[in-house]
């Protein structure tokens, strides 16, 4: 086989598993344009031109379309110019994933191990199904016919406008009708193109029969290499990687899988051999089924029950050890965890515990003798307190139920582990990443201990023209990702206040006559403001200045606001930013 | 009286500091014996926000170390980054309430500079307590507010905003007189005279040229736009940062405890 030429030259490769034994046989099942099936079932197989849109450039669209040029991943504009008559829609997963349902029950009746990549293209794996029905291609025939089947159903009776358009002799022939099946079932004739079709593809690993589903071809049992050489290097899914290749004069895949395994290696890192493996036909990550319920959970029960919190701290490095054990055997880390004590009265309590990177052994017992610790502190099983003074500042992280009786000591302990990830270290980028040290992350964890989760935040940059809204204030450890960056016109200028009270300050506003100050529509005042009361305290004006429109989400019913700003000094050389809105005066901000 | 478990204080892993000085803003350099923010003591700020977050910028500069504040929901967090304020490197502990002792020493380890308000009067006691905490994890505490026995107190004696008319203008920065007392090193009563903030937001020396020119704010109408040529008719500051003699300072009891400044938040 010319395979196992290509293979030959790479036994420094790292791929010690050698080539097809190793990698499992998988059949993908596609469903071409499922966003356009989705969002526009009307449109499917008529001249109709139809994209769907995300984020500002095309998703998938229509064979009409496509016969005019437009493409996926081009920006709208330009699709628009190449087709004129080109209908949008908006992405709609939900719908997607709601329409895919019956293809995934009709896959699923061949085997239980299905995993859905994505609406519209789901896989299974081929060694058992295949063996039983009687070999690959007779295994992909029968996917073939049960996919349409479910797609002429399923076509059929959520969308019943659809047969208005379509022409109903084929709406009601096709579900009945075996479709010729198999290899290339991308439809001469032209009935397939009234409903939506599917496509099969069997390949060694699950990259390799993606392609083959895109094309539609059943690719023999360790040729995978050969079929995947004529792709250009862009269908390996990195772009960055794909660019850069293409500027070192290697095109196409079998160009890159003709370089030495240790090469790739030493130039493109971990990315850049996983890449490697998918053009030479092997792996780069094994097919995840389902996921099943996999039981990590440690706990050390105490008989008799346990008076002391030390012994716990004890056992929990123990624990801690073992759920580490555990989770390396599996190939996993995790991102959570939650500590559960249990007393002998019955009641429990849980905290959830979060970590930026991977929780060794150590650091997961300290953990948890902080939290034993907090809870102690905060009285949590003392038999004097009352049950809800668990933990007042964050309670959906504590829970603390039950008597308020005596707990008689603790009988059980448990760690589990939660948001469980492929373990695949973690590397640190050289530069311009705050990376929190351990010992910050370490205080940061002991008052999360004290306070709960929310106790404790760092500022991320938001986007707003008050001066309470150019920054927020996140929890630690929480993912934020930060609004693009925008001018807000109108933002109030440097300085900055230095005091932002979390909500205005109520106040009133006067002028030289003791009348309230309004400020009108057009942004003018009644009368220059002379005085301020705050807090039951008169104040003179000495200086003012605005008012500053800010009329912001006049679109949105819940968010909008009409405001006016105003500085202004006050007697005792103070300044301050009050805000009208609504006829209602209060301090938004004070600057000293 | 705050609950405070001894046992929760964790040895110290003190990282190997060279000096025992955090640097400040240079504007303020002369306030401080030394010319910095001595590690491990406690600095008492009276009444004003804007000279608390002046003083904890400069620690900003220094590589890796990290800032926390404890009970200041209210900060101003553009002013802080304004001021030089490196808010990657902040930990914000809004609302510690009568768990302040034991945060402030879980942070007194792992950060350089702690914020704090304390929730409630400190007893000398706890205080003394806390700053042995402070010394052995090498950090230095800005109290907003009393603090029993801070090595140094600094107020705001006299401020002056510039920028606003009668409608018109808009705030350009504040000159401020600042003092300091305390013991020790810091016996000597000293002041100096700055724009706390100046107009892009930060501290600096007024310069004897600003200090000269005189445009009357708000009588005659002259719009005051820039901010670099402010200050008032009547008032003639002296030039840079002076180093004076026994000046009358306002004790940490005179201290008006009013809208603005730190009390605002307590309205």
């Amino acid at each position: 086989m010319a395979v196992t030429a290509e293979r030959g030259p790479n036994p420094d490769g790292g791929a010690g598993a050698g080539p097809g034994p190793g990698v499992p046989r998988v059949l993908v099942v596609w469903c071409p344009d499922w966003p356009v099936v989705a969002t526009a079932p009307e449109a499917a197989g008529t001249d109709r031109a139809v994209a769907v849109l995300e984020a500002g450039r095309v998703l998938a669209c229509s064979d009409a379309a496509r016969a005019a040029g437009v493409r996926r991943g081009q920006r709208l504009r330009l699709a628009q110019r190449l087709c004129p008559a080109l209908e949008l829609r908006d992405r709609d997963p939900e719908t997607e994933t709601r329409l895919f349902e019956p293809v995934v029950a009709a896959v699923e009746a061949f085997t239980p191990r299905v995993e859905v990549l994505r609406p519209g293209m789901c896989a299974i794996p081929v060694k058992g199904p295949g063996r039983y029905f009687g070999g690959e291609a007779a295994l992909a025939t029968r996917v073939h016919a049960a996919v349409a089947a479910a797609l002429a159903r399923g076509m059929s009776r959520p969308a019943p406008d659809a047969q208005a358009d379509a022409p109903p002799e084929a709406g009601v022939r096709l579900p009945t009708g075996q479709r010729v099946p198999g290899d290339g079932p991308e439809a001469a004739n032209p009935e397939a193109r009234v409903l939506p079709h599917c496509q099969v593809g069997v390949a060694d690993g699950l990259f390799a029969a993606v392609l083959a589903a895109r094309a539609g071809i059943l690719v023999p049992d360790g040729r995978t290499a050969e079929f995947l050489a004529p792709y250009p290097v862009a269908a390996l899914g990195d772009e960055p990687l794909a660019e850069l290749l293409v500027r070192l004069g290697v095109h196409t895949v079998g160009d890159f899988a003709a370089l030495s395994g240790r090469a790739v290696a030493d130039r493109f890192g971990p990315t850049g051999t996983a890449a490697h493996r998918r053009a030479r036909g092997l792996q780069s990550r094994p097919l995840v089924p389902r996921p099943e319920g996999l039981d990590l959970a440690v706990e050390h029960r105490f008989d008799p029950p346990e008076l002391l919190a030390e012994p716990l701290i004890f056992i929990a490095r123990t624990l801690a050890e073992q759920l580490h054990t555990r989770l390396a055997a599996a190939g996993l880390a995790c991102r959570r965890f939650a500590v559960e004590v249990t007393c002998a009265d019955g009641r429990s309590a849980t905290r959830l515990w979060r970590h930026e990177g991977k929780l060794g052994p150590f650091a997961l017992a300290e953990r948890v003798r902080w939290q034993l610790q907090a809870w102690q502190t905060a009285g949590t099983f003392t038999p004097a307190s009352a049950a809800d003074s668990t933990d007042a500042t964050d309670p959906a992280d504590a829970a603390g139920s039950g008597e308020p009786a005596a707990s008689a000591g603790f009988t059980t302990l448990r760690l589990v582990p939660d948001g469980l990830v492929p373990d695949q270290g973690r590397q640190l980028a050289l530069w311009g990443q705050a990376v929190a040290e351990d010992r910050v992350e370490r205080a940061v964890a002991r008052v999360q201990a004290v306070l709960g989760h929310a106790g404790l935040r760092r500022a991320e940059p938001a986007g707003g023209r008050g001066p309470a809204e150019q920054l927020a204030r996140v929890p630690w450890g929480e993912a934020y990702e930060a609004p693009a960056p925008a001018p807000w016109p109108g933002r109030v200028q440097d300085p900055a206040p230095s005091v932002v009270p979390r909500s205005p300050v109520p106040a009133t506003v006067l002028d030289p006559d003791g009348l309230p100050v309004t400020v009108s529509g057009r942004a003018e005042v009644s009368a220059p403001p002379a005085r301020l009361v705050l807090d039951g305290r008169l104040l003179e004006v000495t200086g003012w200045t605005g008012p500053w429109p800010a009329v912001e989400y006049w679109w949105d019913p819940d968010r909008r606001r009409r405001r006016a700003r105003f500085q202004i000094t006050v007697a005792g050389e103070r300044a301050l930013m009050l805000t009208a809105e609504g006829g209602h005066w209060s301090v938004e901000a004070a600057y000293d | 009286m705050p609950t405070f478990d001894s046992a929760l204080i964790r040895p110290a892993t003190l990282a190997p500091t060279g000096e025992d000085l955090l640097p400040v803003l240079p504007a303020l350099a002369p306030l401080l014996p030394g010319g910095g923010l001595r590690r491990g003591t406690a600095v008492s700020v009276l009444g004003d926000t804007g000279l608390l977050l002046a003083l904890a910028a400069g620690a900003a500069a220094v590589e890796g170390t990290w800032s926390a504040a404890v009970g200041l929901p209210d900060l101003g967090l553009t002013a802080a980054a304004g001021y030089g304020f490196d808010l990657r490197r902040l930990l914000l502990v809004d609302d510690p309430g009568q768990h302040w002792p034991e945060v402030v020493a879980a942070l007194a380890g792992a950060v350089g500079l702690i914020l704090l308000r304390p929730e409630g009067p400190v007893s000398a006691q706890l205080a003394a307590r806390l700053t042995a905490v402070l010394r052995r994890g090498g950090c230095a505490l800005l109290v907003a507010g009393p603090w029993p026995g801070a090595g140094l107190r600094l107020a705001v004696k006299s401020a002056r905003w510039f920028g606003l008319g009668e409608g018109y203008g808009q705030l350009v920065g504040r000159q401020a007189e600042i003092t300091a007392e305390g013991r020790g090193a810091g016996a000597r009563a000293r002041s100096a005279h700055l724009w706390l903030p100046d107009e892009h937001g930060t501290a600096r020396v007024i310069e004897s040229a600003e200090s000269v020119e005189t445009v009357p704010v708000g009588s005659s109408g002259a719009a005051v736009r820039s901010g670099t040529a402010v200050p008032p008719g009547a008032t003639v500051f002296p030039g840079s940062a002076v180093l004076s003699g026994p000046a009358v300072l306002s004790g940490p009891d005179e201290a008006e405890p009013a809208l603005g400044g730190l009390g605002l938040a307590v309205v």
